[in-house]
């Protein structure tokens, strides 16, 4: 890109006569490895402080150092914490992509960049900030080897000046980021103020964009969805939790480890009432799971798509041979390796029916930390329930990204452990039992676990063809029976999911239906059309697969029902239309495939587009 | 099965937790006549009883292939997993994470070790995984009619008269090297070795390997080849007189050995292994030792048998999780559950 390539034909920037206060994206475009991701998680907390509703997504690269990121932190007064797709207050700290980045905005946005990076040259209908960041930071930093590293906390401060963001609360910030470190914590303040000073007597303010302190953020927490996973999954009773490092979930792994290193460990004894094992790879990891949930653990496994297609035959062994286990699945941009710092709802139906035969594995599927940490803990209940593996479908964008969220609710329901005979069961049968008999009629049979001391209790689990007291079996009339049981035992598997949340309205012809992710974006866009367009939308977001009977009630009632998918095969729909086909012809997609965070705009657009608004 | 009968008529009638011979027994073995296999299930009936093991708190676990059709010829009081290819020392390993006051046997093949499974072998063995692992060693498929396995040797041939132009995987030289602490290697036709070997192994606490050559009749018996009745007969190297005294015995001098002819092994569980040795050099407690000779072996096609390595002080994975005495699997509410006070700390951390 030449800077010569300015764009005279654009208006040139007037100092704004309305204020944008409390609704605007900042976008930090740095060189990953640069300690930029400590600067943004102290703006975070800051804006988070002052009770302005924010997120922040990293939108990183498969590197650990040298290549582009970027950190986008979305305020909301209204609190829509989506992604927004335009950006409105760029930061431009990376000479490789500062051209670009410039280029791609708006008219009448900001720019805060590097002096020497001379970006003003390229456009005049953007408000500049020229910031010489390097004078600035010797300044305040002696030690040249250092100066890379605080470098970027200087931006936090001159944005705190352009933007009135309370610097006590960047402060507070910067102590809570270098908590054990607090020489780092002196050093960085000492660059914040600095930006700050250096932008408050050098820079006239030229745009719309503000902050100020509000109410939004009662009883709330910053969390991202992986620890939020993770400690459901501890206070779900998770006493086994084998994994292979894989982005996005190898973060919920190590967060439960360090949840659990502190809440489950007996004080007495000093001995842990879990097991974490980071395993050789993915087919020894759902091995080790599938082990440990047959022998009575209440075990788990966390992954993300090149995981879960590993784990398939394992994945099939364990529904045909009904054994309890957790999947956590933490989405990213498949197929292949792909895009593997980038989101997605690619897995979707991989996970369904994953390993040969037929097979069909009960997903949860959260959209919020709350959700993260409830399903997390609810899964072991499901799978225990139904003996039988249960995946928890999260994604990169809820698992990596730091999320506003209420304060969890401690479990108001005891663990279930579902159908397990005991020593004194076995007794009362008088021996009398099998592993495979539908004794209730719900398909769910009864099963004991190894270590059961009563002479009748043993069983051998096999992935090979069984009757109802699990001997080898290839008779048609076992293999037939067997199957048919399962299929009823999933086919009431939705009693134990989570219901669908509907929104529904008298007025509303047109409906969405969302999983995930989807539903910030998905409440932006429903907004956005009644605002903008007068054009009132219902909702439906499904939780569970399979789908529950309110879902197919309500797909009846609307006449088109956009279904939103993060893939670009309609994956969820597919999965829809799989399950209703009498009502398929209601469903069309809405899809997006890129790998960033969903935005509102992208679904508006689309629905604008067929309903002709 | 003329042997198992021999041994009922033998057997006394209960072993010292009052069991009879029933318990241990299994299901009427599918596995061709004459397979090596049968005799080693044989010798697995014959050692837990004697042992006086409860088979309620025994697993029995296995991948796939002839040899993991097995675990259903014995034991019938144990909970059994017959689980994929290759991988079950995963399910192993999970299985006494979740209790890991059971005793676990798996019976895996040489295709399931050490060709699709080699990964999930070398990594129990890393870990020390409390097992007793038995590689019923054919060098072939024979499930899938007689295909060569990665423990076939060099020049070795198919019933086809084809040859095998690779060189073989050693698993217990792999064993050695990674981790395994127990290490041994038997033949499937040699009734008093292999027994004591297997007593030995079920006394030791860790991941204990003992490779036993079992013939298959079927595709792998004929002349050329070199896992064969007759060629393991002609030569295999013993390199111990193997006696085993098991800890509710009470231990005899029963003869003077010249000093230094025989080794102890006090197992974990306080029974005594004793070596007599028949190669005066070999200590079955070096692992370079154990290395060299098994190289020598594999240049001279010998078959070495015995105790190859034994280590009674490495921590087990189970011991090194520091786990709590209670199994993970029988653990309550109360215990799973961390209190609400350890949410609400963590909700403030957030906030």
């Amino acid at each position: 890109m030449q800077a010569v390539n300015a764009s005279p034909s654009r208006e040139p920037v007037t100092v704004p006569e309305i204020e944008v206060v409390n609704d605007f994206s900042i976008h930090v475009a740095t060189v990953n490895g640069s300690g930029s991701q400590s600067s943004n998680l102290v703006l975070l907390r800051a804006l988070f402080e002052m009770g302005i509703p924010v997120s922040g997504k990293n939108l990183f690269p498969s590197n650990i150092a040298g290549l582009p990121t970027w950190y986008t932190i979305r305020a909301s007064k209204f609190g829509f914490t989506g992604r927004k797709k335009e950006v409105d207050f760029l930061v431009a700290m990376n000479p490789q992509t500062a051209h670009e980045d410039v280029q791609s905005l708006e008219p009448g946005r900001a720019v805060v960049y590097d002096e020497p990076l001379g970006l003003d040259a390229l456009r005049n209908d953007l408000s500049f900030y020229p910031v010489p960041f390097d004078p600035i930071t010797a300044a305040v930093c002696p030690q040249p080897k250092l100066r890379k590293l605080v470098r970027n906390m200087v931006y936090d401060g001159v944005l705190a000046a352009l933007l009135d963001i309370e610097m006590e609360e960047i402060r507070k910030g910067i102590e809570k980021q270098f908590a054990t470190k607090p020489k780092a914590a002196e050093l960085n303040w000492n660059a914040a103020r600095a930006g700050f000073d250096w932008a408050s007597e050098n820079l006239a303010k030229r745009d719309p964009y503000r902050l100020e302190r509000m109410d939004g953020n009662k009883g709330k927490i910053i969390v991202e969805g992986n620890a939020a996973a993770a400690l459901g999954a501890v206070f779900g009773g998770v006493s086994v939790i084998t994994w292979y490092p894989i982005t996005p979930s190898s973060s919920l792994a190590e967060a439960a480890q360090g949840y659990l290193n502190r809440f489950r460990i007996d004080e007495s004894t000093g001995k842990a009432t879990f097991a974490v094992v980071q395993a050789e790879d993915e087919l020894a990891s759902i091995g080790m799971a599938i082990g440990a949930g047959w022998a009575g653990a209440r075990a788990m496994t966390t992954t993300a798509g090149p995981g879960v297609s590993l784990m398939s035959e394992f994945v099939g062994l364990a529904h045909f041979a009904e054994i309890p286990v957790v999947l956590i699945d933490v989405q990213r941009m498949g197929p292949s390796t792909g895009l593997p710092t980038r989101t997605s709802q690619g897995d979707f139906l991989s996970a369904a029916t994953l390993s040969h035969g037929d097979t069909f594995h009960p997903m949860l599927i959260p959209a919020t930390p709350e959700e993260c940490f409830e399903f997390g803990a609810k899964a072991f209940d499901v799978a225990e329930r139904l003996q039988t593996p249960v995946f928890v479908m999260l994604d990169l964008d809820l698992g990596m990204n730091y999320w506003t969220a209420d304060k969890f609710d401690y479990p108001d329901w005891d663990i279930d452990r579902g159908k397990v005979l005991s020593e004194e069961d076995i007794e009362r049968l008088q021996g009398d039992w099998g592993r495979y008999r539908d004794v209730d009629g719900d398909g769910i049979a009864y099963r004991t676990t190894p270590g059961n001391r009563h002479p009748q209790a043993a069983y051998f689990a096999r992935g090979t063809g069984h009757d109802e007291d699990a001997n080898y079996s290839e008779r048609e009339g076992d293999w037939i029976r067997n199957m048919d049981r399962i299929q009823k035992k999933m086919a009431g598997a939705r009693k134990w999911l989570p219901e669908p949340v509907i929104e529904d309205g008298p007025k509303a012809r047109v409906a969405l239906v969302a999983a995930g992710t989807s539903h910030e974006a998905v409440r932006e866009a429903r907004s956005q059309l009644r605002l903008e367009y007068g054009f009132e939308t219902a909702y439906c977001r499904v939780r569970g697969w399979p789908f529950s009977h309110a879902t197919e009630k309500f797909i009846a009632e609307h006449d088109h029902v956009y279904v939103v998918d993060q893939n670009r095969d309609g994956q969820l729909r597919t999965l829809l239309r799989r399950q209703f086909p009498a009502i398929h012809d209601h469903l069309r997609s809405v899809c997006y495939y890129g790998g960033m965070p969903l935005d509102a705009r992208t679904i508006t657009d689309a629905i604008v587009e067929r309903e002709e608004l | 099965m003329s042997t198992a009968t021999a041994t009922r008529a033998k057997a006394p009638v209960s072993n010292r937790i009052g069991l009879g011979l029933e318990p241990y027994r299994g299901l009427k073995t599918t596995l061709c006549a004459g397979c090596g296999h049968n005799s080693i299930s044989e010798r697995i009936v014959e050692c837990f009883f004697e042992m006086g093991i409860d088979p309620t708190q025994v697993i029995k676990l296995s991948g796939i292939g002839c040899s993991s059709k097995s675990p259903a010829y014995f034991l019938s009081m144990s909970h059994g997993f017959n689980s994929v290819h290759g991988r079950m020392p995963a399910v192993a390993t999970g299985a006494m994470l979740a209790n890991k006051q059971l005793l676990a046997l798996g019976v895996s093949g040489d295709g399931d070790t050490a060709s699709i499974g080699l990964g999930q072998f070398v990594h129990m063995m890393r870990r020390n995984v409390p097992i007793v692992y038995i590689i019923e060693d054919n060098g072939c498929y024979g499930l899938t009619k007689g295909q060569f396995s990665a423990t076939a040797n060099l020049g070795s041939t198919a019933k086809s008269g084809i040859a095998n132009d690779l060189p073989p995987i050693d698993t217990c030289g792999l064993a050695v090297q990674l981790g395994a602490t127990f290490v041994a290697r038997s033949f499937s036709g040699d009734k008093k070795q292999l027994q004591s070997i297997l007593k030995a192994a079920l006394a030791h606490r860790g991941t204990a390997v003992l490779d036993v050559v079992s013939p298959c009749v079927t595709f792998n018996d004929h002349v050329g080849s070199t896992k064969s009745y007759k060629y393991v007969r002609e030569n295999k190297v013993p390199l111990q007189s193997i006696g085993f005294v098991p800890h509710f015995e009470e231990i005899h001098l029963q003869e003077d050995f010249a000093p230094g002819t025989v080794h102890e092994v006090e197992m974990h569980d306080g029974s005594m292994l004793r070596l007599e040795k028949l190669e005066e050099d070999y200590d079955p407690t070096s692992r370079l030792t154990a290395l060299d000779r098994i190289e020598l072996a594999t240049e001279q096609g010998q078959i070495l048998t015995g105790v190859l390595y034994v280590s009674t002080d490495q921590p087990s994975f189970t011991e090194i999780l520091n786990l709590d005495d209670v199994p993970l699997a029988q653990l309550g509410q109360d215990r799973l559950r961390p209190p609400k006070s350890a949410l609400d700390t963590v909700m403030e951390e957030l906030a």
